[in-house]
């Protein structure tokens, strides 16, 4: 059925994983950077998954999950500092993070 | 079954440039969405149904739903948007496609063919909740931390007028909170 190689699949977690970066790096809204890290995570998890598949082994879905819950925890904490953040500086633009003083 | 994986491939990547390039919030959530379900669409080709069913139900799900939330409650759109100038993308751009460059040589490309067959729930949960049964703990004990992190980051203080507080309102405040939480 497969017959799909590894190396297509951790190339495609790689261009994915990439292009998450390049948001992070470029972008100033602070949803938009929480989310470019859920596509980071999303990738990671892919690589994760491909790899799993070469061997036929449930590993790399059980490494899945563990990414999953972990970007849950992540992306629940980082909205509410996101709502935060709107309420004491009104703007949700990262440049502004350095006046935050407590 | 190769065919769909490169088309839900392409998918995933042109969705997830867009997810970065839209400046309007909410079409790059959308965009998010469809790029979560393309790399659905891949892991049900590379045998893995039960880790494509939670990719749609906990991340376009849950995550995206709680991202859409968030950005109705902050009221974003009425922002302007937050347009970078095109000489900010150039040296990240750069950066970044040595990054991928040497991430693909490093992939090196040989001939190694998947499995064939599914990996089905059954093996994944004997994997869970047999060796891994320890991080699955650890998991629960993670995401209730980041519930009750959450739920003190996001409710703090009812009139907080952070801009120019008196001292006397201030501790008074302070208080306030106090005996609220005990």
């Amino acid at each position: 059925m497969a017959a799909v190689s590894l190396d297509h699949g951790l190339i495609l977690a790689a261009i994915l994983f990439v292009i998450g970066f390049v948001g992070l790096l470029t972008r100033r809204n602070l949803i938009v950077v929480l989310a470019c890290i859920e596509i980071m995570l999303n990738a990671a998890g892919l690589a994760f998954v491909v790899a799993g598949a070469r061997w036929g082994s449930p590993d790399g879905q059980v490494m899945f999950l563990f990414v999953l819950a972990m970007a849950a925890a992540e992306v629940a904490v980082g909205l509410a500092l996101a709502i935060r953040f709107r309420q004491s500086l009104g703007r949700l633009d990262v440049d502004d993070a350095d006046e935050m003083k407590g | 079954m190769t065919a769909l994986f490169y088309i839900a491939a392409v998918v995933a990547v042109l969705a997830t440039v867009l997810v970065i390039t839209r400046t309007n919030l909410v079409h790059a959530l959308l965009y998010l969405v469809v790029s979560l379900f393309a790399v659905a669409v891949v892991f049900f080709t590379l045998g893995a149904p039960f880790v494509a069913a939670l990719e749609v139900i906990v991340y376009a799900g849950a995550i995206m739903m709680l991202f859409v939330f968030a950005v109705m409650l902050l009221n974003v759109s009425a922002d302007s948007p937050l347009r970078v100038p095109t000489s900010a993308w150039i040296g990240p751009l750069l950066l970044v496609a040595v990054l991928l460059a040497e991430l693909i040589y490093g992939i090196g490309l040989s001939d190694h063919a998947l499995h064939a067959g599914q990996v089905g729930p059954q093996q994944v949960s004997d994997a869970l909740f047999g060796p891994y049964v320890l991080g699955v703990e650890l998991a629960s004990m993670l995401l209730l931390a980041a519930l009750i992190g959450a739920r003190h980051i996001a409710s703090q203080p009812e009139s907080p007028d952070l801009e120019g507080p008196q001292p006397s309102s201030l501790g008074a405040d302070a208080r306030a909170g106090e005996g609220g939480a005990s």
